[in-house]
C-alpha cells in the first residue's frame, strides 16, 4: 500500500517538475501553455490520487469522507484545468499575439 | 422553470391544463438535481444527525427548485442517462490518451535540442458534431491530448487548434471525433 | 511516511520558485498568468501534504477545494480582464 502511494506521489511530482521546466524553456506564450495545461493537470491528478489512497490507511467514516472529498477535487481539476487553459489562449488570441514559428528568436 | 411557467401564464388564455402537464414534466429534472445536490451536501458536511440533514433538505430543495432548468435545459429526460453512461465509457480511452500526451510533452521538455524539434502551427478544421455538449467535450479532450490546444470553437463547429509539432497536429480530427460522435448520437 | 511528505512538500516549494521566475520575468501579462496558474496547481497538492503532516487532513481538504475553485475563477476573471491589447502593447 505504502509503495503504491509512493509511486503515485513521485510520478505526480515528476510530471509537475516537467511542467515547471517546460514553462521556463519553451519559446513563446502559446507553446508554454502546453506544459502548463497538460503536465500540471496530470501531475496534480496523480499526486492527489496517491494522497487519497493514503488517507484511507486507517479505515473509518471520516477517512472515507476525506478521500471522497479529494476525489471531488480531482474531478474538479480535471474539468477546470482545460477550461482555464482555453481562457488564457482566448485572451492571447484576442490581444493579437502572433504564434512563434520555427527560426525566430525566442521571446 | 419559474420563468417559463410565468410566460405561459401571460401568453396563454387557458393556462390550467398546460401548466399542470408542464409541472409534471418538470418534476423529474427537479428530483435529479435535488439528489445530486443532496449527495454533494452529505459529502461536504460529513454530519448525519437530523438537524444537519434537515438543513440540507431545505436548502437543496430551494436551490433545485430555482435552478433545475440550468442542468436540464429541456424537460425531456429520455436518453440523458444513456448518453451519460456512454460518456463514462469514453473516459478510460481519454485517460490512456492523456498519459501518451504527457509522456510526449515531457519528452519534448527534457530534450536538450528542444528548439529544433518543436514546430508550432495553427490548424483549422470543421467538425461535424452538432450538439453543444459534444463540442465542449471535444474541445476539452483536444486540450488534454497530444501536443494540441483548442484556440477557438464556434457554435457551428469551426475549430482552431494550436499544435506544438507536425506529428501531433496531423491526425486531427480523426479517431477522437468519431468516438465523441458515437457518444452523443441520437438515442 | 511523514518524512516523505515533508521532503516532497519542500520539493514542491522549490518547484514553485521556477514558476515564480516566469511570473516575475515573463515578457507579457499572459505569461505571468501562466506562472501564477502553475503555482496555484502546485499549492493544491501542497495543502493536502501539509494537512497530512499536521494529521488534520479533514480540515485542510476543505481549504484545498476552496483554493482550487478560487484559482480557477481568478484565472477566468484575469483572462477576461486582459483580453484587450492595451496591457500588452508596450511589453511585446
Amino acid at each position: 500500500m505504502d509503495i503504491l502511494v509512493c509511486i503515485l506521489l513521485f510520478s505526480g511530482l515528476f510530471f509537475l517538475t516537467a511542467g515547471s521546466i517546460g514553462i521556463l524553456r519553451f519559446p513563446d506564450f502559446y507553446s508554454r501553455l502546453h506544459p502548463a495545461g497538460k503536465l500540471d493537470t496530470l501531475g496534480t491528478l496523480l499526486a492527489l490520487m496517491g494522497l487519497a489512497l493514503f488517507s484511507l490507511h486507517h479505515f473509518s467514516l471520516g477517512a472515507l469522507l476525506t478521500s471522497l472529498k479529494i476525489m471531488l477535487i480531482i474531478i474538479f481539476v480535471f474539468v477546470a484545468s482545460p477550461t482555464a487553459t482555453h481562457a488564457i489562449v482566448d485572451a492571447g488570441v484576442r490581444a493579437g499575439l502572433a504564434p512563434w514559428t520555427k527560426g525566430e528568436k525566442r521571446r | 422553470m419559474l420563468n417559463k411557467n410565468e410566460e405561459k401564464n401571460l401568453h396563454n388564455n387557458q393556462p390550467e391544463i398546460v401548466q399542470k402537464n408542464q409541472s409534471s414534466l418538470y418534476f423529474f429534472p427537479f428530483l435529479t438535481t435535488f439528489i445530486i445536490m443532496f449527495g454533494v451536501w452529505m459529502l461536504l458536511s460529513g454530519k448525519f444527525d437530523p438537524f444537519h440533514l434537515s438543513l440540507g433538505v431545505i436548502s437543496c430543495a430551494i436551490v433545485a427548485f430555482l435552478s433545475s432548468d440550468l442542468l436540464f435545459p429541456s424537460p425531456k429526460l429520455k436518453g440523458k442517462l444513456t448518453v451519460f453512461i456512454r460518456w463514462l465509457c469514453y473516459l478510460p480511452w481519454l485517460t490512456i490518451e492523456l498519459f501518451k500526451a504527457n509522456f510526449h510533452v515531457a519528452y519534448l521538455v527534457f530534450h536538450p535540442r528542444m528548439m529544433d524539434l518543436i514546430d508550432p502551427r495553427i490548424i483549422k478544421f470543421k467538425s461535424t458534431l452538432d450538439s453543444e455538449l459534444g463540442l465542449v467535450t471535444f474541445a476539452n479532450s483536444i486540450t488534454l491530448t497530444p501536443g494540441t490546444i483548442t484556440v477557438n470553437v464556434s457554435i457551428d463547429g469551426d475549430f482552431k487548434v494550436h499544435a506544438i509539432d507536425k506529428a501531433s497536429g496531423d491526425p486531427l480530427p480523426g479517431e477522437m471525433e468519431i468516438k465523441i460522435a458515437k457518444v452523443f448520437r441520437k438515442v | 511516511m511523514d518524512n516523505i511528505f515533508l521532503y516532497s512538500s519542500l520539493y514542491l516549494s522549490f518547484l514553485m520558485v521556477f514558476s515564480l521566475y516566469r511570473a516575475v520575468i515573463g515578457p507579457t501579462v499572459l505569461d505571468r498568468m501562466i506562472g501564477v496558474n502553475a503555482i496555484g496547481s502546485k499549492t493544491t497538492v501542497m495543502l493536502i501534504l501539509i494537512g497530512l503532516l499536521y494529521h488534520r487532513v479533514d480540515m485542510f481538504v476543505d481549504i484545498c477545494l476552496a483554493y482550487a475553485m478560487l484559482n480557477f475563477i481568478a484565472v477566468l476573471a484575469a483572462s477576461r480582464y486582459f483580453h484587450k491589447r492595451q496591457g500588452l502593447s508596450d511589453e511585446i
